[in-house]
């Protein structure tokens, strides 16, 4: 049994320096990032959080009527939209709302059609420069993964678009910027976009700025990680289904070396 | 050895075929059924399955995700993301394979550490540790290669800074650095031959392992006592009892392999990787892999940049030598006390190093780096070849089946392990 106990400190002696490892991976990505983010506890945080499927949908609506004015979300096709709730007749009707170029045909030019389920979704601008000119030099990020390229992602989302805040006393803020109390350094392009009742929401929920907030990190964070849902509940069956074969495999262990006295 | 049908005790009338004309059988049956195997091992020694393990996994999945990624700068960073979205389960494929480059560092330092402190690199293992070694740098630069390929902003600027290190060296930097590049900064040539390169390594070290375990069934396996088996009384077959005991650790490694790839898959990675990489922005921290960063911290802990380079590829190079520093005929560190505390300093060190690698370069980090990175080589270039004489080793026991650990816990004698009836 002693032996038996050194095994296990070995063992757990081995995991402890990974962990610490791993421990100490993080300052690393910490190190720049001194502003504290808040935590807005979403739905699909932890190891069981699903997807507010309500709360991704005003996200796509917010998404659709203020934000897809200058963010691209080119990752995405409108078939995806399927994966949060939204019925084909819905996700028909609503690429069916947008004009995409397609060609060349059979005379060799390119012509204009209404956007299928699998159009990516349309980006506001042609290119970067066209972006930028439209946007006094500045250049509106993709969205379609930018919980995953942000630390603590869809938090800061939420964070950013509810931070225009007045600036403090003695902060000068540059020509054709925006004080963000969450955004590095605090100057940000993006004027305030969000508005009380800047949206009307079908379901009748109350647009606050903050609900708009979250409702759009919501569905960013879904855009980012469509997979999320599935890798945890599949990661579940696999570490419990682990759990069980490891204890057997000990079983196993302990029968083989019953004689061997170690 | 004489010419004919190999004497083959298969019983089985098709594989005997087989192995009278190519003894594979015989081979496995020598080297994983029968071999003799220290019977005192403890879980310390599972990382060596661990990673021959978490080697094919990374082979496996890379390959998939190869089939799927187009290594081009333009469209690198979108075919990633179209593997996360419509690669059927190329989510997983690909966080396997992101993680187990981390999974696969953390065992390989666990086992280089075991190396250390049951001084496995000595006599007759020395070719042994040089090998492993070698496999430890291969996998630094296939590592390195990978995580170029996802061509996000950590990819190219990680890319720039290491493959400039090579400018330090006078004259002929430069040219080595163009001539890394296939051009004049980081770009598609360079995606392409690192594609390429990346996909090669990992079967050179394939090689590699293949001869790191050949030379170690010549030798045998070193033993927590450090001390040799003195006869069948102190060793066991492999098969089943390592076999067992391999699987208990694997499991145990699969679980945490699991939970950081089912629940925290980019806990280890940074977020600027999800950015497209952008040769015009430049990141605020440049941080190289969290594996990387003890060495990365030796770099900038020298104000020279010719010095750093040298000092971060010695801190490595040190390791080939280490088996000839090491002047103790005792290997284990259970019975060398003064050494045993100069090595967990010495992890300390490691541990500090990784911690100031992730750091910005400026006081107090430098200072600390520098004082980690002194004791780093201090260890290996003082302190082992001058213990060896100075320290007086506690004494051996007789053999590893012998209850004479002085001191110890009592070690109930006989039984001499029967090998198990197969059923």
């Amino acid at each position: 049994m002693r032996d038996l106990k050194r095994g296990f400190r070995n063992l757990v002696g081995a995991m402890a320096l990974g962990a610490a490892a791993l421990g100490m991976a993080t300052p690393a990505q910490a190190a720049g990032e001194a502003i504290a983010i808040p935590n807005a506890n979403f739905s699909f945080a932890g190891f069981f959080g699903t997807y507010d499927r309500g709360s991704a949908q005003r996200g796509l609506q917010v998404y659709k009527e203020v934000c897809s004015a200058c963010h691209a979300m080119h990752l995405l096709s409108y078939r995806n939209l399927l994966e949060i709730g939204l019925s084909e007749d819905q996700v028909r009707a609503l690429a069916a709302s947008f004009t995409v170029t397609d060609g060349p045909n059979d005379l060799g030019e390119m012509f204009e059609r209404p956007a299928r389920l699998s159009d990516r979704f349309r980006r506001p601008f042609p290119n970067e420069l066209a972006a930028r000119a439209a946007n006094n030099g500045a250049y509106p990020v993709d969205l379609s993964v930018i919980t995953k390229a942000r630390a603590d992602g869809a938090n800061y989302v939420r964070a950013l678009l509810t931070g225009y805040v007045e600036p403090p006393e003695g902060f000068v803020v540059a020509e054709g910027m925006n004080y963000n109390a969450y955004f590095p350094g605090h100057q940000i392009a993006m004027p305030a976009v969000l508005n009380p009742d800047q949206v009307e929401y079908a379901d009748g929920t109350a647009a606050t700025v903050d609900q708009m907030a979250r409702d759009v990190a919501t569905f960013l964070a879904w855009a980012a990680e469509p997979e999320a849902e599935q890798r945890k509940a599949m990661g579940v069956r696999i570490i419990l289904f682990l759990i069980v074969l490891g204890g057997l495999t000990y079983a196993v262990k302990r029968k083989i070396w019953a004689d061997v006295a170690h | 050895m004489a010419i004919g049908l190999h004497d083959s005790s298969i019983k089985n009338p098709v594989i005997r075929w087989v192995d009278q004309r190519l003894p594979v059988f015989t081979m496995m049956q020598k080297e994983y059924g029968t071999f003799p195997t220290p019977r005192n091992f403890n879980y310390f020694w599972n990382f060596g399955a661990l990673a021959m393990v978490t080697l094919m996994i990374m082979i496996a999945t890379g390959i998939f995700l190869a089939m799927n990624y187009t290594p081009h700068t333009t469209y690198a960073f979108d075919s990633v993301e179209r593997i996360m979205r419509d690669v059927n389960y190329g989510w997983l494929i690909r966080y396997v394979h992101m993680n187990g480059a981390s999974m696969f560092f953390i065992v390989v330092y666990i086992h280089i550490w075991r190396g250390l402190y049951y001084g496995s690199y000595k006599a007759p293992r020395e070719l042994l540790w040089i090998l492993g070694v070698v496999i430890f740098l291969l996998m630094m630069a296939t590592a390195f290669m990978g995580y170029v390929l996802p061509w996000g902003q950590m990819s190219f600027w990680g890319a720039t800074v290491i493959t400039n290190l090579f400018s330090a060296f006078p004259i002929v930097g430069e040219h080595i650095v163009t001539w890394l590049w296939g051009g004049f900064s980081v770009d598609n040539p360079t995606l392409n031959r690192f594609f390429s390169l990346h996909y090669l390594l990992p079967f050179v070290i394939a090689g590699v392992v293949f001869l790191h375990v050949a030379a170690l069934h010549i030798t045998g396996s070193n033993n927590p006592l450090g001390i040799d088996p003195k006869g069948p009384q102190d060793t066991l077959p492999f098969h089943p009892y390592y076999t067992a005991k391999d699987s208990v650790g694997l499991i145990v490694y699969f679980i945490v392999f699991a939970s950081l790839v089912f629940f925290a898959p980019n806990y280890l990675g940074h977020p600027d990787n999800y950015i497209p990489a952008n040769p015009l922005v430049t990141p605020a921290h440049i941080v190289p892999e969290w594996y990387f960063l003890p060495f990365y911290a030796i770099l900038r802990a020298v104000p020279d940049k010719l010095g750093g380079v040298l000092l971060m590829f010695g801190s490595i190079a040190v390791l080939f030598i280490l088996p000839w520093l090491d002047t103790s005929p005792v290997r284990s560190m259970r019975f060398r006390p003064i050494a045993k505390w100069t090595l967990f300093l010495w992890l300390i060190a490691f541990f500090v190093l990784m911690w100031a690698g992730g750091k910005p370069a400026e006081e107090p980090y430098v200072t600390i780096s520098r004082i980690a990175t002194a004791y780093y080589f201090a260890y290996f270039l003082v302190i082992l070849p001058l213990l060896g004489r100075l320290e007086r080793p506690l004494s051996l026991p007789e053999s590893i089946a012998l209850p004479v650990l002085r001191g110890g816990g009592p070690m109930p004698a006989g039984a001499v392990a029967k090998p198990m009836e197969k059923a």
